[in-house]
């Protein structure tokens, strides 16, 4: 009871919710070097997904190759990033770099692996009958492959989009800041409304992220599909 | 950092004994969760393969609560249970449950009904149809799932380090290396806890192959 009453008393304390280190701004932190570093992988992992998916080149090499890079422990990841980012640039090199390229490099194989998962596993009697129909390549992509692909592609992005929040929070103790910060400083100064607090929000945020996805997965699978699912 | 060179192996060579002791905390941790959580599974999954209705819904709850981030769990548990190993070992239990439960449904799905049909027609008894046919048949996604568990709590086991200096196994020295600005400790506990999820994963591979050789013949034959 005491830490319930502690977390309510830290989250309605109105100074939390101000200023460069109140909770809307580490917030804001937090979403925005997800976004940033989920866009950046993506970038990288679904071109490169959907063309092993579409051609199967090289696709065994790179499929391994990501499903290994997956076990990687993104503690380790970060610890690692430390001393080559650092000499890059001494202060956001121990600071934000290692967690913020580890939230990239974690973020694509889920993607990848993803999305060549469901390119590949389309039905190849259709790529032939879209072939037939005179369909060129693009267009079979596009029009075919990529909307039935959606939903495995989506879980992908959805993982993917998880794990860098998850990265994020563990990046606080690495000085990233984000909402992770009051988890850290909390435990620092035997706070328990602050550790609570930020464990209430960080659960928050990722279980906000895993929601708003699934929602987006269901608007975007089109309606045969879904139908076809149920 | 500051200019000293990236990996000092004269404080290896000193501290070859706390790191050796690092990597058995760090394998005490991992095998306590991934047996534990194997027992938890096998159980969950009996309820689920009965239980058919309920399944989507548990599976949904389960993907959700795997999101929460490790590192706000352990945080928050150390502050109501305290610093023992049963603070470490709760969050490594849950998220090895919720990745094992799914592989051990899928596993035994994977049997095809026409092997069931034709063991009860051999006369196999329930047990023995369990024994001799769906447990080997399933054994291919089980090890998947464990394999899949074992590396997964191996990088757990890291972020258990926020927990205190007690507890963490090779992520210690991650997580103490950066605080002291010091890049061999960094190097030492990261490379040999990726070292560690490295072999695990090769581990249950060739277990995986050894307790399916049929999997293997089925490839080569074609």
């Amino acid at each position: 009871m005491d830490i319930l009453n502690a977390t309510l008393a830290w989250l309605a304390e109105p100074l939390h919710w101000q200023g460069d280190n109140g909770i809307p701004a580490k917030l804001l932190e937090h979403v925005e070097l997800s976004a940033v570093a989920l866009l950046l992988a993506a970038c990288v992992a679904l071109p490169l997904g959907l063309w092993i998916g579409h051609t199967g080149r090289f696709s065994w090499w790179i499929v391994s190759s990501a499903n290994a890079w997956r076990a990687l422990p993104s503690f380790a990841v970060i610890g690692l990033l430390v001393p080559f980012t650092t000499v890059i640039d001494p202060n956001l090199g121990f600071t934000l770099y290692p967690t913020l390229v580890a939230m990239v490099v974690l973020a694509g194989p889920p993607i990848l692996v993803n999305t060549y998962a469901g390119i590949s596993g389309v039905d190849r009697g259709l790529v032939e009958a879209a072939r037939a129909m005179g369909m060129n390549e693009r267009q079979i992509l596009t029009g075919v492959e990529i909307p039935l692909a959606l939903p495995i592609l989506a879980t992908g992005i959805r993982s993917a989009a998880v794990q860098v929040i998850a990265t994020a929070t563990l990046g606080a103790e690495f000085g990233f800041g984000g909402l992770g910060i009051f988890i850290v400083l909390g435990d620092a100064n035997q706070d328990t409304g602050e550790l609570f607090g930020g464990v209430v929000l960080v659960t928050a945020l990722a279980l906000a992220t895993f929601g708003g996805f699934v929602l987006l997965q269901r608007r975007l699978v089109s309606a045969g599909l879904a139908r076809r699912a149920a | 950092m500051n200019g000293q060179p990236l990996i000092r192996w004269e404080w290896i060579g000193d501290h070859l004994g706390p790191i050796a002791g690092r990597i058995g905390q760090h394998l005490e941790l991992t095998v306590i969760a991934v047996a534990l959580g194997f027992a938890i599974s096998f159980a969950l999954a009996a309820v689920s393969i009965r239980q058919r209705r309920l399944y989507p819904a548990v599976t949904l709850l389960a993907t959700a609560a795997y999101t929460i981030p490790s590192f706000a769990l352990f945080a928050a548990l150390v502050a109501v249970t305290g610093l023992t190993i049963v603070t470490a070992e709760i969050p490594l239990v849950l998220y090895t449950v919720i990745l094992f439960v799914p592989n051990i449904v899928a596993g035994f799905d994977a049997v095809p009904g026409d092997v069931l049909d034709a063991a009860d027609g051999m006369g196999y008894t329930g047990a023995q149809r369990w024994w001799r046919v769906e447990l080997p048949l399933a054994v291919p996604l089980v090890i998947a799932g464990l394999r899949l568990a074992s590396v997964s709590t191996i990088g757990l086991v890291t972020v258990s380090a926020v927990l205190g200096d007690s507890f963490g196994g090779l992520g210690y020295y991650i997580l103490d290396g950066y605080h002291r600005h010091f890049t061999t400790e960094i190097l030492v506990g990261g490379l040999l806890s990726i070292g560690l999820a490295v072999i695990a994963d090769l581990l249950f591979l060739s277990l995986q192959r050894f307790l399916t050789p049929w999997a293997a013949r089925k490839t080569v034959t074609r």
